[in-house]
């Protein structure tokens, strides 16, 4: 019994060193944090706070976002208290709208300013959404029939609305931007890109 | 070099009338047929033009102190070219720092030559459609001097061995607007943004197939892109400030990756999207 167990646990340390390409260094994490600052002398200077991770950033850079479970939990609980909600409660806004947030990589860019459109959410380059666009990555999951699956249910579409608020809040360290809580979109382009994914009416779910 | 263009701008011309979810592939498609074709006939590899540029500035008297790059050691002593891509990034003593290409030929550009460090670092990349600057062509034509060889970067030394974990870090540091970090797009086999395919870098199989191609002739811009070109472009995308060519973490992430390649093989300029 003994003897299995610790063979097993000899597997599990060949494999996990077997399968990333490089071991994680020991490094310090100030050292690289004054590197990148060093790296951008250019940088306007209300562009500064791009340098800075907050404690979220920092836990999934650090666990290559693979985080320990005690760890993963604490993200998630963090960012679910930083999901704001509309003030009038509701969640759903105009899907046509969303289509042309989810298009838009707009946004952000050092080439993007003086700003001349509102950021946009750049769904399409990481999930499939409609049947019509063909041109989508694969980032993330396909997003085809979001809502008719789900039954369009309540529950689903608030679930739906923080996601896109606050990506981590359901799965920490997830490569999806967390769009309201980082102020990329506004809480009604948000209600949009929501509608855009459960409402019936809406391309995704034909 | 003319039938070589006009099959290329044959196959994507194609590429870009074609608009459905087959268009990567078809892209894929159309720059390995090409990529084959380079392989039979050299020349026609539009980024040679710029190889060639690139020698000619090596060997022309330059800069405030009029003389030319040829004194300049790029590690393996004055001078000598053959072979010297295939063992970058390294450290150097005389600067007391290691450097990628790129960095050593503006450090020879400033030392030998005596151009300021400020105007250097200043606008180096071309705009689309423009080609590459005199930098990146003397980069293309030093690389083409390791074509076929394979990444022998020992980067064993206690300096190169750090800076091969900061850009180990580095790479997967989230930051900025959309927490995106290198490993956000480079972490994963067979992901694309939209239809361009993202190369999982962090894994040796799959950075060994791409490293070696740059700097790259890009079909997309018409114009060669070196490595810290790419390492610009890809914090533009995240959304970062205009990164220093040169910087420590451009370096540092040139290392990574190459370090990461090693044993690969070098077909530079390579041909890319
Ligand atoms: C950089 C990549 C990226 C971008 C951009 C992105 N996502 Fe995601 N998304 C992901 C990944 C990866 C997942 C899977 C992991 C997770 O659930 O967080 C995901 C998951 C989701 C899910 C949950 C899927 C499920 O199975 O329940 C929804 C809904 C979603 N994204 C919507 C959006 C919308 C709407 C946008 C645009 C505003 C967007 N995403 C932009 C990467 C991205
Ligand atoms: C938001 C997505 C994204 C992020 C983040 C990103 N890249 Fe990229 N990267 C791309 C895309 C897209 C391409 C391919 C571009 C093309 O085909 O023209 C690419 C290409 C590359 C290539 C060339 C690959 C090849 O095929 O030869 C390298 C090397 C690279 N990136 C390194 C990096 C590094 C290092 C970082 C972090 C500093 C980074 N990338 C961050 C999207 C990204």
């Amino acid at each position: 019994m003994k003897k299995t167990a610790i063979a097993i646990a000899a597997v599990l340390i060949a494999g996990t060193a077997g399968s990333s390409a490089q071991q994680k260094p020991a490094v310090d994490t100030a050292k690289i944090g004054a590197a990148i600052v060093a790296a951008f002398p250019t940088a306007p200077a209300d562009w500064k706070s791009r340098f800075e991770q907050d404690e979220t950033m920092k836990e999934c850079s650090i666990h290559e976002n693979s985080p320990p479970k005690a760890v993963a939990d604490a993200i998630q609980k963090r960012e679910k208290a930083r999901i704001e909600y509309p003030a009038d409660g509701k969640l759903v806004g105009d899907w046509k709208a969303g289509e042309r947030l989810a298009q838009s990589g707009y946004g952000l860019r050092f080439t993007d300013y003086p700003a001349r459109n509102p950021n946009g959410g750049n769904c399409y380059a990481c999930h499939q959404l409609t049947k019509a666009e063909v041109s989508y990555g694969t980032i993330g999951p396909t997003l085809l029939n979001y809502g008719k699956i789900r039954n369009f249910s309540e529950a689903d579409t608030k679930a739906a609305y923080e996601k896109i608020y606050n990506a981590q809040a359901a799965y920490p360290c997830s490569n999806m931007p967390r769009f309201g809580t980082n102020k990329v979109l506004t809480i009604d382009q948000i209600k949009n890109l929501v509608a855009l994914i459960m409402s019936p009416d809406s391309p995704v779910n034909k | 070099m003319n039938k070589g263009l006009i099959i290329l701008a044959a196959c994507c011309a194609a590429v870009a009338a074609a608009p459905f979810a087959l268009a990567q592939d078809e892209t894929e498609k159309g720059v390995e047929k090409y990529r084959q074709m380079l392989k039979e006939d050299p020349w026609s590899n539009p980024g040679l033009l710029d190889a060639d540029r690139g020698e000619g500035l090596w060997k022309t008297a330059a800069g405030p102190n009029k003389v030319s790059l040829e004194k300049c050691d790029l590690g393996k002593g004055a001078g000598v070219v053959d072979g010297v891509f295939a063992e970058l990034p390294r450290y150097f003593a005389d600067a007391s720092k290691v450097m990628d290409l790129e960095t050593r030929l503006m450090w020879c550009m400033e030392k030998l030559q005596g151009w300021k460090h400020a105007d250097l670092v200043k606008k180096p990349y071309p705009a689309g459609g423009q080609p590459v600057k005199d930098l990146g062509a003397i980069a293309t034509y030093v690389a083409s001097k390791s074509s076929g060889m394979k990444y022998a970067a020992k980067l064993d030394k206690p300096e190169e061995k750090a800076v091969v974990d900061a850009g180990h870090a580095i790479f997967f540091r989230r930051q900025g607007p959309h927490d995106f970090s290198c490993a956000t797009c480079h972490n994963d086999s067979g992901k694309r943004i939209r239809l361009q395919g993202l190369p999982y870098l962090a894994d040796p199989k799959e950075a060994k197939q791409v490293i070696g191609q740059w700097p790259a002739y890009r079909v997309s811009t018409t114009q060669v892109m070196t490595m810290q070109h790419r390492m610009y472009d890809c914090y533009w995308q995240m959304r970062m400030p205009e990164l220093e060519m040169g910087s420590d973490v451009s370096v540092a992430l040139i290392a990574y990756l190459t370090k990461s390649a090693e044993g690969g093989e070098i077909a530079a300029p390579g041909l890319k999207r």
